[in-house]
């Protein structure tokens, strides 16, 4: 049916409209049944569209909606494009997107804006179906910048607290720099094929008509755009600091969908960079340097989210890895079974939050497993399945990456592997240690909050089950296989399905490993984790303060740009040199004034002794020249 | 010598004449006075350049240069009364901060 | 009634405003505004009209009027449309009303002048986008001076005199020497063909020598950087907007500065090719600084209206760049960006005067989480601060990402070539969108969130009046944003000709 994915992209920003301009009026209950049952509708059209796509034997459905500006012979359009890629997005978007916006019913009750979140909510959801579902790179560029504000507006929701209002600017101004990357690698597309629509990008540079050089400038460019919005390194700064919003938005935005934009993106241009193998190893570099570094700081953190938000960088590293060795269905398989287990633990984490009115500190918590049972349970699902313990949803998806992180004929080698699977390792360890000081062992927590603790209202345990279940289940959806139409799949340096199966062993060895390291070191309160603290303190310093990143860049690019700003642009530019020779010609001009009106003495007889010197003057000259 | 050159060596002569007046006296009328001499020479050159260049614009041009010397004097004297009423003296030097 | 009888009509509506001004009493100020407010009306409608009849895609002049004015010397009446003035013949007579219903309650002190000193500008400033005459084009750009001047000596802040003569100085020194080209232009006309012309028409085919080209440019280029303006000679703007009353800053910022882009690219480059193409590199890399520049200093102000001040030097630096890519996407993005600044940067001040009007302090230090105490103006302001930002779906986008696309796009050859410094500038202003959000943002937090602080308390929100504006600014900086197509279409053919002028003209240098 035609209109169909422009009503699915409308209904999101519908429910801003009316929720922006009148829930605030028209109080909770309105505001629930559109901000939620939008997304929900939402959620049916995209089932629909998907029906139709399959039916139609996943023939790509382009829908253009209207010229955006057509300039000479270049129309810049504003189309869909639903394949069986974008179509497994939309479904995450609209799915997850729909169960969080049911959650947050519970997360978000009585807070005073109330309807200002349901519309932001609303906001983010239509910007990420325009991501996903855009045609052209403007499109999806609008949508990308689109996310990138709800985030800001999100992060910084309860504004009232500058550091929350400034974490939202620092994940706007991050993303930013990512974003003159991607405008960059779009310029760039642009010149040398003539379109932005993504299709026929793929197809030029597939037909190998596209210089070598070029497809990999845009490869890095694009890949820069990617480091910001999928935060890896290095300019994975913002979403440590983004755990300041809502938990709702956290599990929504900063974990199952738009961080997984860049994911997308590379995918999507797969195309270029099968052309590119440059830019494709700097990625496998970069996903797995980010995985492991990330894994290595959610190791001391003691935030419970901030653990977990470091456990989603370390994750989108394993997808990046994936597309580095130009396994994108794999990648886009991990960024699915990603999608429920991530959101799961931070519901999850929003739901500990909750019940213990706001404390977030693991180290004040504990115990929490029989006070909180649905949470405690849903949370050791997901837990197991980001860890990699079969048969959930995470060990398929990481299994698979690590397979082809050896395998791939484009790139694959052990090194890849090796360190890949330390970070499995690291992975499993830090989150049952996140596990177990929270919901295992003796109560830590401050008597007053202990004795308020309580489970959450059935809108949010609900989601968490529905999410625990897709946790579990996940993972035997054949993914790689349905998108193999849809994107392109590397070739084996060997294809020895003895091997594969030894490395399978392998994964569960190190997911078991994991656990049980976690439970030797936090088991029994934590002793012995904190000896080894204490005996390596200097290394627990460093990751503890995240490689102090964030300290190295505002010495090195925030102070200086406005030390220079403030010493040579307004000082010594504007004040010294332009305004001071302004100033200096004005005052010359003045001084001059002053001296020559001492000539005019007010004493006549001078005047007229000037008259005849004059005179005198006219005369000689006179008499030597004429 | 001819007869231009006589005049307009008197013309000359009534010009200084009443330039040193001017610098030497230290009376506004007696200034005054010599400034119409000098005044009175530079017409006298008008005339005979006129005269020798048979322009009759020439003409026109000393009679209106009479006319303005007049409406001069006519404004100079009242001035010069003031001056006297209130300043008490006729020396050009107590009105230096007349200059502005 | 005939287009060219309406646009003299457009023209000349704030004349006849201005007389019946003048027959009004003084004790009678609603009177006063409400006469202002229906003759900018009518001329906004007569302008909207005459944009619907504008046809897209035909060459050269329409509605045109061409009248003797001063037969000896071949000065002519000669008033017009074209794709380069249409937009921002638009946005003058959009901003008119505007600027009225804004001084609404700020300015209360002689009204009837002010308001008649609001027609005279607006009647200068169409003059001089109308006139397709250098002379006429000359007498109106110097008369924009005075109304300007008067609004922000009688009715300007503390330091008004300052900020006043400064202003003076700079426009009438730029305006001297291009006096001095306008006047050696018309001896030339007049010795090459025997008939005298000021005509823009036939001084673009007059062919001038390189040098004498480059000289004359110079002397044009100066008057219009100032009035752009341009690094190095902007300071007099940040200290003419902090002086100016709000009317005064939402004229200067929302038309007044595109005169000067205007004027180089009606007159400057089209006049002087040669000379153009090779002050390229200058020009390009001053935008460029301009961008960089204007960002540094916006972020390190702590007076809101200067942070907005230094951002119009900043984004009039995206207008420069392109209006020298030569490419039509850099044009037409160019002439975007134009509106799209006058109205992003009209509403931000008109924002900055509403709150200036509540607490009489522009000291960003004394504001703090206004989101609470005023949800609707922070929505407004917020929506702005996008769009200032260039976030798309809003106009800010639209004009920046044509600029940037087109400066890479038109860089890309020259490249190609072994020429690499445009593509350097061009992608050194890609990171003009980061340095953008940098001040932008801080800006909106530090107003916006945070803490709830104010200089008085007892704030109310936006009168229905100020949202009534701001929401009609709103709606076109939305409309820009997501339908600029019509508006391109419009623009298309004139900006397509001075494009291949520039190239024809490049083209053929390679040749030789």
């Amino acid at each position: 049916m035609n209109g169909l994915l422009t009503l699915l992209v409308l209904l999101p920003l519908a429910g801003f409209l009316v929720n922006g301009l009148l829930g605030r009026r028209l109080g909770p209950v309105f505001v629930n049944i559109v901000g939620v049952g939008l997304p929900l509708a939402a959620f049916g059209v995209a089932v629909w569209a998907w029906r139709i796509l399959e039916t139609g034997g996943a023939e790509p459905l382009i829908e253009t909606v209207f010229t955006w500006a057509l300039i000479g012979d270049h129309a810049f359009e504003v189309s869909f494009y639903l394949d069986r890629l974008s179509a497994v997005m939309a479904l995450i978007v609209t799915g997850v997107g729909a169960l969080i916006h049911i959650y947050s019913i519970g997360y978000m009750k009585g807070d005073e804006s109330y309807a200002r979140y349901f519309a932001y909510l609303n906001l983010f959801l239509f910007f990420m179906l325009l991501l996903v579902l855009g045609r052209s790179l403007l499109v999806l560029f609008v949508g990308w910048e689109g996310v990138g504000l709800a985030s800001y507006l999100l992060i910084g929701f309860w504004f009232q607290d500058v550091d929350k209002a400034r974490a939202g600017r620092k994940a706007f101004i991050t993303n930013r720099v990512g974003d003159a990357g991607f405008l960059l690698g779009m310029f760039l597309i642009f010149t040398a094929v003539g379109t932005l629509e993504m299709d026929q990008i793929n197809q030029a540079f597939a037909g190998g008509l596209i210089p070598a050089g070029i497809a990999t400038a845009v490869g890095i460019l694009l890949f820069i755009g990617a480091t910001g919005k999928s935060a890896q390194i290095p300019l994975h700064v913002w979403l440590p600091d983004a755990m300041a919003g809502p938990t709702p938005v956290s599990a929504l935005i900063h974990a199952a969908t738009m961080v997984t934009a860049g994911v997308y993106l590379i995918a999507r241009m797969s195309g270029v960079y099968l052309e590119a193998p440059a830019a494709s190893t700097l990625i496998a570099v970069i996903g797995l340097l980010t995985a492991f570094l990330a894994a290595t700081i959610a190791l001391v953190q003691t935030d419970i989210k901030k653990v977990l938000a470091y456990s989603t960088i370390s994750q989108l590293g394993f997808m990046f890895l994936a597309l580095g060795v130009g396994a994108y269905a794999v990648a886009v398989f991990h960024l699915f079974t990603h999608a429920f287990f991530k959101a799961a633990l931070f519901l999850g984490a929003g739901s500990v939050i909750h019940a213990l009115s706001g404390e977030q500190d693991i180290r004040r918590m504990g115990g929490l497993a029989r006070r909180i049972p649905w949470t405690s349970g849903t949370f050791l699902v997901a837990t197991a399945a980001i860890a990699g313990l079969p048969p959930l949803a995470g060990f398929f998806s990481k299994d698979e990456i690590l397979w082809f992180a050896l395998a791939s004929g484009q790139g694959g080698s052990v090194w890849l592997w090796l360190l890949g699977s330390l970070t499995a390792f690291l992975t499993a360890l830090y989150m049952f240690r996140l596990y177990w000081l929270v919901f295992l062992g003796r109560s830590r927590m401050a008597p007053e909050v202990a004795e308020h603790v309580h489970e959450s209202p059935w809108p949010m345990t609900s989601v968490l089950v529905v999410l625990a279940l897709f946790s579990v289940i996940a993972g035997w959806f054949a993914l790689p296989h349905y998108l193999e139409g849809a994107l392109p799949a590397p070739d084996l340096r060997f294809a020895w399905p003895i091997l594969h199966w030894a490395l399978i062993l392998f994964a569960v060895l190190i997911a078991v490993a994991g656990v049980f390291a976690a439970r030797h070191l936090y088991g029994n309160g934590g002793q012995r984790a904190e000896a080894i603290e204490q005996r390596f303190a200097r290394i627990h310093r460093l990751l503890a303060g995240k490689y102090f990143v964030d300290e190295v860049y505002d010495r090195l690019l925030q102070r200086p740009w406005r030390w220079v700003s403030d010493r040579i642009f307004l000082r010594l530019g504007d004040r010294l040199l332009l305004d001071g020779s302004l100033h200096g010609l004005a005052a010359l001009a003045r001084r001059g004034a002053a001296g020559l009106a001492r000539v005019q003495s007010g004493s006549l007889h001078w005047y007229a002794w000037m008259t005849l010197l004059g005179l005198v003057a006219v005369l000689i000259w006179m008499w030597r020249y004429v | 010598m001819d007869d231009t050159t006589l005049l307009l060596a008197l013309s000359g002569l009534l010009f200084v004449l009443g330039l040193v007046g001017v610098i030497v006296r230290r009376n506004l009328l007696v200034m005054l006075m010599f400034l119409e001499l000098m005044l009175n020479g530079v017409i006298l050159s008008l005339v005979v350049f006129t005269q020798l260049l048979g322009a009759e614009a020439g003409a026109v041009l000393v009679f209106l240069v009479f006319v303005v010397a007049a409406a001069e004097i006519a404004i100079a004297v009242p001035i010069l009364l003031l001056l006297v009423r209130t300043g008490h003296t006729l020396d050009p030097g107590a009105y230096a901060g007349l200059k502005g | 009634m005939s287009e060219a009888l309406a646009l003299n009509l457009l023209l000349f509506l704030p004349v006849v405003g201005g007389i019946l001004l003048l027959m009004l009493p003084e004790r009678r100020p609603n009177l006063v505004r409400g006469l202002a407010m229906v003759v900018l009306l009518a001329q906004l409608a007569l302008a909207a009209w005459l944009y619907l009849r504008f046809q897209a895609g035909v060459p050269g002049l329409q509605f045109e009027t061409r009248l003797p004015w001063i037969p000896a010397w071949g000065v002519h009446y000669h008033i017009a449309l074209d794709g380069l003035n249409l937009l921002l013949v638009l946005l003058t007579a959009f901003l008119g009303p505007i600027v009225v219903a804004g001084a609404f309650t700020s300015i209360t002190r002689d009204v009837k002048l002010f308001h008649g000193m609001v027609m005279f500008i607006q009647f200068t400033m169409l003059g001089t986008f109308l006139a397709q005459d250098l002379f006429l084009f000359y007498v109106f750009w110097e008369a924009m001076l005075i109304p300007m001047f008067l609004i922000i000596g009688i009715w300007g802040g503390e330091r008004r005199i300052y900020a006043t003569l400064k202003f003076f100085l700079y426009t009438a020194f730029g305006s001297i020497l291009m006096l001095a080209a306008v006047i050696y232009l018309a001896h030339t006309v007049l010795t090459a063909d025997g008939t005298p012309s000021f005509a823009f028409a036939d001084l673009y085919e007059l062919g001038l020598g390189v040098q004498v080209q480059t000289l004359l440019l110079a002397a044009f280029a100066l008057s219009f950087a100032i009035k752009v303006p341009m690094v190095p000679l902007h300071t007099w703007l940040p200290d003419a907007h902090v002086e100016a009353p709000t009317a005064g800053s939402v004229i200067l910022a929302g038309v007044l500065l595109k005169m000067g882009t205007y004027g180089f690219v009606k007159l400057g480059f089209p006049l002087f090719p040669d000379a153009a193409l090779l002050a390229t590199p200058l020009i390009m890399t001053l935008a460029v600084i301009s961008i960089i520049y204007g960002a540094g200093l916006a972020l390190v102000q702590d007076d809101i209206k200067k942070i907005i001040a230094y951002s119009s030097v900043s984004h009039l630096g995206y207008v420069m760049l392109g209006l020298v890519s030569y490419n039509l996407l850099g044009v037409q993005g160019a002439i975007i960006q134009m509106v799209s600044h006058g109205l992003v940067a009209g509403g931000l001040f008109l924002m900055v005067g509403m709150i200036y009007e509540r607490c009489h302090s522009r000291d960003l230090a004394k504001y703090g989480g206004l989101a609470k105490l005023l949800p609707a103006y922070s929505v407004f302001f917020m929506i702005l601060t996008l769009a200032a930002i260039g976030l798309p779906t809003t106009s800010g986008f639209t004009g920046e990402f044509l600029v940037l696309l087109g400066a890479f796009n038109g860089a890309w050859p020259q490249f190609e070539q072994g020429v690499s410094h445009p593509l350097v500038l061009a992608s050194l202003a890609v990171l003009g969108i980061v340095l953008g959000a940098l001040y932008m943002l801080r800006l909106a937090r530090r107003l916006l969130f945070g803490e709830t602080r104010a200089p008085v308390s007892g704030l109310r929100d936006l009168s229905l009046r100020e949202a009534g504006i701001l929401g009609v600014l709103v709606l076109a900086v939305f409309y820009i944003g997501l339908f600029p197509n019509d508006l391109l279409q419009k623009t298309e053919q004139a900006a397509m000709e001075y494009q291949e002028r520039m190239l024809a003209v490049r083209d053929g240098e390679i040749e030789r």
